[in-house]
């Protein structure tokens, strides 16, 4: 991969995502050892710049960070000084000068990791940006779908919701995608994008024919306010249509995996019942989000400084 | 007696469809003659041998950002870029701060203009007041200060009742509305063409839509009051094929599209530059045909720059953070030779009507020709000449150019304004 920078899957090869995946399965181990410390990443000083808040994908950094050695720290900036106060270049200058190695960064615009990239020394890790991509959340949800089926490649994967505004579907669509799987998205054709076929997936309205003979489906969170912004008209009728219950799973393979990225609005995306069933992954997928971050580092670092 | 002679060119002048080698004797700052031989010694001449020799070229569309904006641009860097890129007029559209929508700014961009400017500025007033899309603005002091037609662009006028009376208000001064199309309720947050490239680059769209809707609007208002409106920028299939419709059922209607429009699809905003950022947003391959196309029926009467200059500092910022607009005077000519000119979608007479004939009849300026007795506004320059485009070398105070680094053919080589050669190889500062 190029150990550079992450900054979407878009970027990446098949063959780099495998390495990662790779990777990630041997971090469980240290993970999973009572005294969860090696010293790979000793001495190095990794930022998470977070101008969005989101304390499951920090702390799954921080952690990932510290059992591999790294001193972490943590800089939120609030979504409101973004628009005044200090430009994101004056930002990085500043942390070049702190001697930073990596900077995570979460940011409601797309295209702001990359100019941080472009603008600074140290390595560069998306954590989210605008309705852009996601690639460690794809990168864990990849991981956990191969450590279920063994591959990726041919599995029919259905990823529910609102499509347009999900930083998620579109780092799982590139990566699943590159992986050889069959990606279908299904949602409110008002939360569906122009033209995503080009993307290479499929669209379907109806959420049962969508899941018909499903390996994965992958559920994302709706918000409120794109129904306050008239995208739909309520979560009650999102609910009806497009919400997964028992019965729409049972369109689906037997061994379906029910996946969401959390956190979950129970009983809209998906049901109680079948959130804490045995075909959710749903814990799991923050565990190996752990380990996919972990890898990512390890991988970062390990070419030293080779870009 | 101030005199000036300009031999052996290619002499474009579409209004007397002049296409020839002739010798342009010039003096006290007009056409003196244009003939196959003028002998004469002891006159400054300019060999014009394998050049073009074209009535000044006519910007219809810039934003000057004096007053208010100057950290952007000023009128002097404005009219000195303008210069650089062959234009011997320019007309400033209002949205500076303060707006211009009284005959005092009006007054104050003239004065200032002709103190520093490098070629001619004629002020565009605002519809209205403020730019508020609420009142009219006093358009007949501002006609009798000086200005050359209306306009909110950057604004478009949402209420259709403030457009339908400004059309009739500025019928009474037969000047021109030029619209800026966009429905903003269907803009709103976009920052590039909805489609294909916005999907592969999670980023909120525009949709064609948006221009299409208004242009239809303002085809209707024309319709309907007779009187005359401009469409400004115009960037979609959809927006073309509604202007060549309403000509042909002779609608007052004409239109204008700029060189990013016809050169650039949104492909060109993979990698997020800012620079790549403007309203109307670079659209698809088929809308970029169609506005070839539309230049090269006639349908599209004008090639004007939107020329908007904004500050390094401003578009070196996320992409959604970083105002609209890309700089277009110097780069306005080479991309038209490039893409309209060697392609053969203009010939060089057709190209020159867009450029300098065109936005003189809609401004009803006395320019835009090369005749005897005229004001001898002359724009040089070599169509063969290929050049890099370097942003750090713009005359321009803005530096957002998506253009950079490109090789384009057609120089400028010299800018005459009044008999008065204001750009050559070397500058000739005035004022300073
Ligand atoms: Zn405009």
């Amino acid at each position: 991969m190029n150990y550079k920078n992450l900054l979407g899957l878009r970027d990446l090869s098949a063959e780099e995502i495998q390495e990662i995946l790779t990777t990630a399965h041997l971090m469980r181990p240290v993970m999973e050892s009572p005294n969860k410390k090696i010293t790979y990443l000793m001495g190095k000083n990794i930022l998470t710049l977070f101008y969005e808040s989101s304390t499951r994908t920090r702390v799954s950094f921080e952690l990932a960070a510290k059992y591999l050695g790294a001193t972490t720290t943590n800089v939120s900036v609030a979504t409101s000084s973004v628009n005044k106060g200090e430009s994101l270049i004056d930002t990085v200058r500043t942390l070049q000068s702190m001697g930073v190695d990596i900077v995570i960064m979460r940011h409601p615009m797309t295209g702001a990791p990359k100019l941080l990239a472009d603008h600074i020394e140290a390595k560069v890790i998306n954590a989210g940006d605008g309705i852009n991509e996601h690639p460690t959340q794809a990168l864990l949800d990849l991981y956990t779908i191969e450590r279920h089926k063994g591959r990726i490649k041919d599995l029919k994967v259905v990823i529910a919701g609102d499509i347009l505004h999900s930083r998620v579907a579109r780092s799982n669509i590139w990566g699943l995608t590159k992986m050889g799987a069959r990606v279908v998205v299904a949602g409110p054709s008002t939360l569906i994008p122009k033209k995503i076929e080009k993307m290479g997936v499929e669209v379907f309205q109806d959420i049962k024919k969508a899941v018909v003979d499903a390996d994965v489906v992958m559920a994302l969170r709706m918000q409120k306010e794109r129904q306050e912004s008239g995208l739909f008209p309520s979560l009650r009728e999102y609910q009806h249509y497009f919400g997964i219950d028992e019965g729409v799973l049972s369109y689906a393979k037997p061994e379906v995996l029910l996946m969401h990225p959390g956190p979950v609005n129970r009983g809209i995306e998906i049901t109680s019942d079948i959130m804490e069933g045995p075909h959710s992954t749903i814990e799991e997928q923050v565990t190996n989000g752990v380990a996919i971050r972990m890898a990512l580092l390890y991988l970062m670092t390990r070419g030293g400084d080779k870009q | 007696m101030k005199k000036l002679l300009i031999t052996g060119g290619r002499v474009l002048d579409p209004k007397s469809n002049r296409d020839g080698i002739f010798d342009i004797l010039v003096e006290e700052g007009k056409i003196k003659a244009i003939e196959e031989n003028i002998a004469l010694e002891d006159v400054p001449r300019i060999e014009a041998q394998a050049l073009w020799v074209m009535p000044g070229l006519i910007d219809m569309h810039v934003h000057l950002r004096e007053p208010g904006f100057e950290h952007k641009e000023t009128i002097k860097s404005g009219t000195k870029s303008a210069a650089a890129g062959g234009f011997t007029t320019i007309a400033c559209m209002p949205n500076t701060q303060p707006v211009v929508d009284q005959a005092s700014l009006v007054e104050y961009i003239q004065i200032k203009a002709q103190r520093e400017g490098f070629v001619k500025v004629r002020p565009i007033g605002a519809i209205s007041k403020g730019l508020q899309g609420e009142e009219l603005a006093p358009m007949g002091e501002m006609m009798d200060a000086g200005a050359v037609a209306f306009s909110d662009d950057g604004n478009p006028v949402v209420s259709s009742s403030l457009m339908k009376k400004a059309l009739e208000y500025a019928s009474m001064w037969k000047a021109v509305i030029i619209s800026h199309c966009e429905e903003p309720s269907l803009s709103k947050g976009g920052l590039m063409n909805e489609g294909e490239m916005s999907t592969i680059l999670g980023m909120q769209g525009i949709p064609s839509a948006a221009e299409e809707i208004m242009v239809a609007r303002d085809i209707a208002l024309a319709r309907y009051t007779g009187c005359r409106v401009h469409i400004a920028h115009v960037s979609t299939a959809a927006g073309v094929e509604l202007i060549r419709r309403a000509k042909r059922q002779g609608v007052a209607i004409t239109a204008e599209a700029t060189p990013h429009h016809f050169s650039l699809t949104d492909r060109a905003v993979e990698g997020y530059d800012a620079d790549t950022k403007v309203n109307p947003p670079l659209r698809t391959q088929e809308d970029v045909e169609a506005v070839l196309k539309g230049l090269q029926d006639g349908t599209i009467d004008v090639i004007a720059t939107d020329h908007a200059p904004h500050h390094r500092d401003e578009k070196k910022q996320e992409y959604k953070l970083a105002p609209f607009g890309i700089v277009g005077l110097e780069t306005a000519l080479p991309l038209a030779i490039t893409h309209l000119i060697r392609k053969n979608i203009l010939s060089p007479l057709q190209l020159v009507e867009k450029m300098s004939l065109h936005p003189a009849r809609i401004l009803n300026l006395s320019a835009g020709t090369l005749q005897v007795g005229q004001e001898a506004d002359i724009t040089i320059i070599d169509p063969q000449a290929e050049k890099k485009i370097d942003k750090n070398q713009l005359y321009s105070q803005g530096r957002n150019t998506p253009f950079h680094g490109q090789s384009l053919y057609g120089q400028v080589l010299y800018t005459i304004v009044d008999g008065i050669v204001v750009k050559n190889l070397e500058w000739i500062e005035k004022g300073e």
